[in-house]
């Protein structure tokens, strides 16, 4: 018989057992947070966007830092399960369920802040049914479905032995698909030609980097407080090898954004925009430095790759500063991008009462980043429920089921 | 024989005029919408387009700015929310010192920006060159003033008061300059050139393109004009003078 094969293992006392201790005070905290973001979301969508700190200029604000934070860690995500099915190696494969579990809820976290930060939120059906195949947006609409589609076979694949011949071509699918979606995201900022901040063929690149980075520092957060619930720790060998790998991600992600301003600053034209973001824009060059290449950079490269910080809390506070510093750049790159004057009359210098020439305004409002955080509080009581539901904790000594049916 | 009960009818009776009632304005809507005094589509053969001559245009007038708000309804702008269909730039040359003045408004680009990243097509162009945006589609992304070189585009942040009957507008979606598309199609110039002309300067000249008899056409031969961002060859219909 092949229902519920993932409890067909060595019966663990949970997800089948009782609700771990906790469990109820976890899931009411994230659902707490999920409501605030919603009434955040109807407030806003009553009041106009006039109640949040966008304008006609900075147009995209803090939710979209958050949103395309999640979207981005949810094609990172699905680094371990990527590994496991593409180069097969089995310490990942018995991870993959709980990588993909996290690849989901990651990117439906993500689009409900998106959706949610439409002007016409009730008019999902209408980008669902009008296309326009010259936008990366449209594009993308298309990627994130698909992205949930594949990830959810792969995860039932994986889960269901009857299918596990399928496992490795549905993952090699899923590593494709995720390259092109990250890729996608991206370019939704390399194709705005006219903006200073975005117009480069880097940006999908660096996207990618980022993915990897962050996606494997929120796998590595979710692992080690499961592992810690479970009173199951991750071996010892398998975290340290995804910590050097996490090094490296944030390393590629440092040389990455290092080329991209280093190339603006080789252009006479960008060297304004530079000025701003590295030294001059407030809070953006504070950011830059203290928030991203400081907090996001320099500490996990330090927590990762020093001898003498060996041990599981070194790995989680590396996961965190790279989490935070993601927050940093995002915030740098998406709202310093837009608070940057347009260069319309070049030669000139502009005013008008439209600030032509000046630097835009920007502050959040609580309902804006209300709402971002919704869509982290949605990504974790999904991730809750899935590990309440599936089996996505890998004990070892265990072949996952994939090997097993092989 | 149980007698018949009416009430049903009665009943669908009642919905199909409530059903009528409720699509007969969308329906005499349309019909509105679709008739034009020419009878005919817009025509590709046309490109719509306009000169603004920065050397007539004066530091501190904003007849334009007044006339678009009145014809569309868009209260005049004071805080970074606020719609902007049409602004006064001044401009100061970096070498010369030299002093212009000059409305921005959309561009109407051959190439617009706006339109290629328009998810679901909401941003157009008519087949005569006018950039619009369909109020039914657009979703409110902003992924199109993402897209604008020229800050050209507004969104709607908070509901509407004083709409005008010509220029439905809503919250929730991005707007902008439609060239006066409702005066355009009956045969006038857009609300922005009249006000110029009433105002004495006469510095912003509209019509066809294509059209090589036309004043803009002959303008466009006999002076240098450019298009603003011309490096980004988004081909303009709103050309400078002056600048």
């Amino acid at each position: 018989m092949a229902a519920r094969p993932a409890l067909a293992h060595s019966a663990p006392a949970w997800p089948t057992g009782p609700a771990p201790r906790g469990f109820t005070a976890l899931a009411a905290a994230g659902a707490v947070v999920l409501a605030l973001a919603v009434g955040a979301a109807h407030y806003m969508e009553e009041r106009g966007h006039v109640v949040t700190g966008m304008g006609n200029e900075v147009v995209w604000g803090l939710p979209h830092v958050f949103a395309i934070f999640l979207i981005v860690a949810a094609s990172g995500a699905l680094n371990v399960a990527s590994v496991g099915s593409v180069f097969g190696v089995a310490a990942y494969k018995r991870r993959a369920a709980l990588s993909a579990l996290l690849a989901l809820a990651l990117l439906v976290g993500g689009l409900l802040v998106l959706v949610l930060d439409l002007g016409r939120p009730e008019r999902l059906v209408v980008a669902a049914t009008h296309y326009n195949f010259r936008s990366i947006f449209a594009w993308n609409m298309i990627l994130y479905n698909g992205f949930l589609a594949i990830v959810a076979g792969y995860v039932w694949v994986n889960l269901e032995r009857r299918f596990a011949s399928l496992a490795t071509p549905v993952g090699i699918l899923a590593f494709v698909w995720r390259i092109v979606l990250t890729t996608g995201t991206g370019s939704i900022f390399g194709f705005l030609v006219a903006r200073q901040g975005y117009a480069s063929g880097l940006v999908a690149p660096l996207f990618l980097a980022m993915s990897l980075a962050w996606g494997l520092a929120v796998f590595l957060l979710v692992q080690g407080a499961l592992a810690r619930w479970h009173g199951a720790p991750v071996p010892e060998a398998f975290r340290l090898r995804l910590r050097r790998l996490l090094g490296v991600f944030v390393a590629t992600v440092a040389y990455l954004t290092a080329v991209l301003h280093l190339t603006n600053l080789y252009w006479a034209k960008q060297a304004a925009f530079e000025r701003f973001i590295l030294v001059d824009g407030t809070p953006y060059a504070f950011l830059f430095w203290a928030g991203w290449a400081g907090l996001g950079t320099a500490v996990p490269l330090v927590l990762v790759f020093h001898p003498r910080l060996r041990g599981p809390r070194a790995t989680a506070m590396a996961a965190l500063a790279v989490i935070a510093g993601a927050f940093a750049q995002l915030y740098v790159f998406i709202i310093g991008g837009q608070a940057f004057p347009l260069e319309i009359f070049p030669g000139y210098a502009a005013s008008s009462d439209f600030r032509d020439g000046a630097i835009a305004p920007y502050v959040p409002s609580i309902p804006e980043a209300l709402l971002g955080l919704g869509g982290l509080a949605l990504s974790y009581l999904i991730v809750l429920a899935g590990a309440r539901l599936f089996d996505v904790v890998a004990r070892e000594g265990e072949a996952p089921c994939t090997d097993e049916a092989g | 024989m149980n007698p018949i009960d009416t009430s049903r009818r009665a009943f669908l009776g009642r919905t199909a005029a409530f059903a009528g009632v409720a699509l007969a304005p969308g329906v005499l809507l349309y019909e509105f919408a679709a008739a034009r005094e020419a009878g005919q589509e817009a025509s590709a053969a046309v490109r719509w387009g306009m000169l603004v001559d920065t050397t007539r245009c004066a530091s501190g007038c904003t007849a334009c700015v007044d006339a678009c708000n009145a014809e569309h309804g868009v209260p005049k702008a004071s805080r970074p929310t606020d719609a902007q269909w049409i602004r006064k730039v001044e401009l100061k040359d970096l070498r010369t010192g030299a002093v212009r003045s000059a409305p921005v408004m959309c561009q109407h680009c051959a190439e617009p920006p706006c339109v290629d990243v328009c998810p679901t097509g909401a941003s157009f162009k008519r087949a005569d060159g006018i950039v619009l945006v369909d109020r039914h589609t657009c979703i409110g992304c902003r992924y199109c003033m993402m897209a604008c070189p020229y800050k050209a585009r507004s969104f709607v942040h908070e509901p509407t008061t004083g709409q005008k009957t010509d220029t439905p507008r809503g919250k929730g979606c991005v707007e902008s300059c439609n060239l006066c598309v409702h005066r355009v199609d009956r045969g006038e110039k857009p609300a922005c050139v009249d006000a110029c002309s009433a105002a004495g300067h006469r510095a912003i000249v509209f019509g066809d393109l294509n059209d090589p008899s036309s004043e803009i056409a002959l303008r466009v031969r006999s002076v240098a004009t450019s298009q603003l961002r011309a490096d980004l060859r988004t081909d303009n219909g709103v050309r400078y003078q002056g600048l």
